[in-house]
């Protein structure tokens, strides 16, 4: 029975969001500001339980790590953000999480640039890997955009813009396959577990 | 203090984490676990932050009786009756909170991202009607890589789908992935030295 009643419930929230795709309406209204309520919920304990406990309660005080009141300070400092005043003091906790940025110049040069150019660097010995260095080459002069793309060099972005597309193509499709099975869940959620009509 | 302070908290740090990378020392590892777990400390906050601003915006919403300000209501009770059940009666499987979970959010959630499906449709539809090469180009290579992962485009048009499935996979698809990623990993280096170094200012927010 309470199965049953879970289901429904489930069921009839399903379709208040689906009722969206005739037009906004107070079902799909209440579902949707109903969802933001959860799932900001559903953050609270589990921040609770996965951050708090772990890395400020148990450390400060059964480990006895003062050091991290510290920290903890500054990150109260985020709260300040919503007050006019002393909004300043909120950058203190932006600024320490910023500092990481620095580990970003040499790890984004290494696994976005150095490892895609030595993949890109390899002898050309059949038609397929003369193609793709033609598609590397062509995106690059794509995206460079001190010379204006006309006449010859126009005509050779021209081929980048294709690879572009073939590539968004396969990556739309892959989006689309995704969506679908969503869909197909749901679908087979309430045809089958709630109106039981497929087995 | 108000501006200069913060910016040098994020030119040391950020100095200090390039060092990290290129510098395999004791020092260097240690100085990681020492900001990791500073960093862990301070997270926690930072959801707060987030909670305000929903109880901040949609109570305003109520206050000023702004249009569907009811709805704001819905989304406080389930908020704070969400919270209070992970609280009260534990996050684990078989409470309330996982009920919450399993019947509410996540259905909810699934339907949302499957609305999708519908409005990716519409767009297709409204790329091919503009009728120029590159949305063709564009729809047809979608409609190949949809073929080729579905038994459906195999019975239709024989294993040949796949091949060709995989040929755009590995070959135009893969020098657009990598002439965008180097385009991107080149902005991403131009923009982390532009914070490291000041100039790039705006995380910092307005004001003083």
């Amino acid at each position: 029975m309470f199965e049953i009643v879970s289901n429904w419930v489930a069921a009839f929230l399903t379709l208040c969001i689906f009722s969206f795709l005739y037009k906004d309406n107070p079902f799909y209204r209440f579902a949707e500001y109903l969802f933001v309520g959860v799932t900001a919920g559903y953050t609270i304990p589990l921040t609770w339980e996965m951050a708090f406990i772990p890395y400020v309660y148990r450390p400060l005080f059964l480990q006895h790590k003062f050091i991290l009141l510290i920290p903890a300070f500054i990150g109260i400092l985020y709260i300040f953000t919503f007050n006019r005043k002393l909004n300043w003091l909120s950058r203190y906790p932006i600024a320490f999480g910023m500092g990481m940025v620095g580990m970003g110049v040499p790890l984004s040069m290494h696994a976005s640039v150095l490892v895609q150019m030595r993949g890109a660097m390899i002898p050309i010995e059949s038609i397929n890997s003369l193609l793709v260095f033609i598609g590397t080459i062509t995106i690059l002069l794509y995206f460079y955009f001190s010379k204006a793309h006309t006449g010859t060099y126009g005509k050779v972005v021209k081929i980048g813009i294709w690879y572009m597309m073939i590539g968004f193509g396969a990556s739309f499709g892959y989006t689309v396959m995704a969506r679908i099975s969503l869909l197909i869940g749901r679908i087979q959620f309430l045809v089958s577990d709630v109106l039981h009509i497929i087995k | 203090m108000k501006r200069s302070i913060p910016l040098a908290i994020v030119i040391i740090l950020g100095f200090l984490f390039v060092g990290y990378v290129f510098i395999p020392h004791k020092i260097s590892s240690d100085f990681y676990e020492w900001y990791m777990e500073w960093m862990k400390a301070m997270s926690p906050f930072g959801v707060i932050l987030g909670i305000m601003s929903i109880i901040m915006t949609h109570t305003a919403r109520i206050q000023h009786k702004v249009p569907n300000w009811q709805y704001s209501i819905v989304t406080l009770i389930a908020m704070i009756f969400t919270a209070y059940a992970g609280f009260a009666w534990g996050t684990q499987e078989g409470t309330p909170f996982m009920w919450l979970f399993k019947n509410v959010q996540m259905p909810m959630g699934a339907t949302m991202f499957s609305l999708l499906a519908f409005y990716i449709a519409s767009a297709s539809y409204k790329a091919f009607r503009a009728r120029s090469a590159e949305a063709t180009v564009l729809l047809l290579a979608a409609i190949i890589v949809m073929l080729g992962q579905v038994p459906v485009g195999v019975s239709l048009f024989g294993e040949g789908i796949n091949d060709i499935t995989h040929w755009i996979l590995n070959v135009p698809n893969l020098a657009s992935k990598r002439g965008i990623a180097l385009g991107v990993g080149l902005g991403m280096v131009a923009t982390s030295l532009r914070i490291l170094l000041g100039i790039e200012r705006t995380y910092l927010g307005g004001g003083e």
